[in-house]
């Protein structure tokens, strides 16, 4: 007998898998054991205190948190409003927020024994992230990327081969995140008695949303503790780009008892309003079921997923996490976008104000800040959760600005 | 309704409706039910097949691509049903279509096409409550799948609740043909009998007479989906018909070698 079928059910009080009517666990037969599984040895680390020194000492010593919270003088002087304050998640190992998941979840597959590890990208941030910890803990690893993604975000793809992954294209549908997640989970299905699926936003079906937010909490935790420290009293908004959501749920989530504090996420506007311009599902998305999961999701009339457009492709899907759906019908964050064009124009405005580089998703929330600051008062404060640095969109940049000599 | 297998072994055929078009999908589906077929799966495509290999993804990518939608679908069934009153019909589908079209309307419009059956790729039992209501309440029987992997209180569980067959699935991975029936088949319907009478399908990866001589030992019916979309692909729309008759024909062909079992 396999050894997945020895595994007791666990009960489903353990974590929660819905956040009001959304989430939930929408997979083949096939990967029911494994999700099980998943949620058993996750629960077990919660309880281990071993696991959480661990991670802890690596979030520390290797990624290099706790990140600064800094004062953003210039940007706030040039905006005359509200002061606004930079989480700088962009200056951790790897150059974003998604190592903090990738350590939790390596150390996780080790304790189950996979030494297997697939992940999908879009940006690539993930992917770079996923095989770090591979490197670092002796693990194979496989990184499906969508041959669009590939192109836009070519030098992450030299780093993961350089870390000694394998990037698979996906070339089906739009050749984006949505078509690299489809295949990764094909080859879960696949080997799903040795591989682990590393799963890099909060999306995908239970425990996933609730397991990587967890990991990203520490954004939040920390955030709120420095500018306690650093102003003597919370933000009066905390916002933060939000494609799966992963970065903004870890911003936002320590904030949530907080009913002073606005949490804002901000998607992707791109090119435009119509179906296929954008990755706004909360603008032009309504319920269904993508990928394992039940939220907002970009869709025709008859149920098939629409294709979305961003400049950044870490932003470009056509789902959100649960958890984002129902903070968003709850009312206690709101959700906003940012176009193609208000994200390239506020990525220079911080890069020639802080000399901070962000990343093109990182530049949306950057870009909602630069539009409701001025009119804000002067002793408001913004936190911005600068999710990642923008070193892998030189290309794009160097096209979109038409920068002189690039 | 409810679905009966006339033969033995039992053969369902799958079918991604919409490739090439739907005028073709009815001819095809007529030829496969005079060549034998007991029970046919109507695959309704979508954009984001992710239990599927590579032949049923450019399938159901070319058929979305045509529109085919979830009402297509269902008047191909409605039409099928008045030509060929004594086969099994099942809507085959990911979630997200039913989910758009409402789960009430959705199984309304299946009983009202003649529909017997329903299998959702992505819905497991936890998740099922309001859809078996809903199809309950419009006598359709719910098919659940059940895979190597799931320990024996899910299979208990999914035995509870499925009607007409169960699916049980030959190996660990997506639809697509192989070399020989896995040996997860036969140790994964041996666990099913125990906790249910119904008749057991089994299917990925079958696609020739000698699986099906195979499958015959100890299941009850066989699955054939990949290797008929396929042989679809290949042929023009056309010939298609003919093609897939003569093929389904031949699935029940006596086979001399039983050792195809690996």
């Amino acid at each position: 007998m396999i050894d997945e079928t020895v595994k007791e059910m666990p009960s489903s009080a353990t974590v929660p898998g819905r956040f009001d009517a959304y989430g939930g666990r929408y997979v083949p037969e096939t990967l029911m054991a494994a999700l099980q599984e998943l949620e058993v040895a996750y629960a077990d680390a919660q309880r281990d205190p071993a696991f959480a020194s661990e991670l802890s000492t690596l979030l520390h010593h290797y990624a290099g948190r706790p990140t600064p919270l800094y004062f953003a003088s210039r940007l706030t002087e040039s905006l005359g409003g509200a002061k606004i304050y930079l989480k700088r998640e962009d200056l951790l190992h790897t150059g974003a927020h998604k190592i903090n998941n990738c350590l939790g979840q390596g150390l996780l597959a080790r304790r189950m024994g996979k030494r297997r590890i697939i992940a999908e990208t879009g940006a690539g941030q993930h992917g770079v992230a996923t095989a770090t910890v591979c490197a670092l803990f002796g693990m194979e690893c496989i990184v499906y990327m969508g041959q669009e993604d590939m192109r836009r975000q070519e030098l992450n793809v030299y780093r993961m081969r350089l870390l000694g992954a394998e990037v698979r294209g996906v070339s089906a549908g739009s050749a984006t995140l949505k078509d690299a997640i489809n295949e990764a989970m094909r080859d879960w299905v696949v080997n799903v008695r040795t591989t682990h699926y590393l799963l890099g936003s909060v999306l995908g079906a239970h425990p996933y949303p609730t397991m990587v937010r967890n990991f990203h909490r520490v954004i939040g935790i920390e955030a709120r503790q420095q500018m306690l420290e650093m102003e003597g009293r919370l933000p009066n908004a905390v916002l933060a780009c939000v494609g799966g959501g992963s970065n903004a749920i870890g911003a936002f989530y320590e904030f949530i008892p907080d009913k002073n504090v606005r949490l804002i996420g901000v998607e992707a506007g791109g090119r435009g309003s119509a179906l296929g311009d954008h990755a706004a599902r909360f603008q032009g998305g309504s319920p269904g079921v993508l990928q394992g999961t039940y939220s907002y999701v970009l869709q025709d009339d008859a149920g098939q997923i629409s294709n979305t457009h961003s400049v950044s492709a870490g932003l470009d899907y056509a789902s959100v996490g649960p958890e984002h759906a129902a903070l968003h019908d709850s009312g206690r964050a709101e959700y906003v976008s940012a176009s193609d064009d208000a994200a390239l124009q506020a990525t220079v405005r911080l890069a020639r104000t802080e000399g901070i580089l962000p990343a093109l998703e990182s530049a949306h929330a950057v870009a909602e800040a630069v539009r409701i600051a001025p009119a804000m008062d002067r002793n408001d404060i913004l936190l911005i959760n600068v999710s990642g640095r923008g070193d892998k969109d030189m290309g794009i940049l160097a096209r979109e600005l038409k920068l002189q000599g690039a | 309704m409810a679905i009966h297998f006339h033969n033995q072994p039992g053969l369902v055929v799958y079918l991604t409706i919409g490739d090439p078009d739907l005028a073709t999908s009815k001819r095809i589906a007529l030829a496969a039910i005079d060549a034998g077929a007991d029970v046919l799966e109507l695959g309704v495509p979508f954009s984001d097949p992710l239990a599927d290999g590579p032949v049923i993804q450019r399938a159901s990518e070319r058929a979305v691509h045509n529109g085919t939608s979830m009402e297509d679908v269902l008047a191909l069934a409605s039409s099928l049903r008045k030509e060929r009153p004594s086969v099994g019909l099942v809507i085959f589908s990911y979630l997200n279509p039913i989910l758009r079209m409402g789960m009430e309307s959705f199984a309304a419009a299946a009983e009202k096409a003649g529909v017997d059956a329903v299998l959702v790729t992505d819905l497991t039992v936890e998740e099922s409550e309001e859809y078996r209501a809903a199809l309950r309440k419009h006598r359709l029987q719910p098919i659940f799948l059940a895979a190597p992997t799931s320990p024996d209180d899910r299979l208990a569980r999914i035995a509870e609740v499925s009607e007409g067959f169960i699916y049980a699935i030959s190996r660990v991975g997506i639809t697509g043909a192989q070399q020989q029936v896995a040996g997860d088949a036969r140790e994964l319907v041996t666990r099913l009998r125990r906790y249910t009478k119904l008749p057991i399908a089994l299917g990925f990866g079958i696609s020739n007479a000698a699986h099906v001589a195979v499958v015959a030992e100890y299941a009850d019916a066989a699955v054939v989906g990949s290797a008929i979309v396929a042989l679809i692909e290949q042929s023009s729309a056309q010939e298609a018909p003919t093609a897939v008759g003569k093929f389904i024909a031949a699935l029940r062909t006596p086979v001399a070698s039983k050792s195809a079992v690996s």
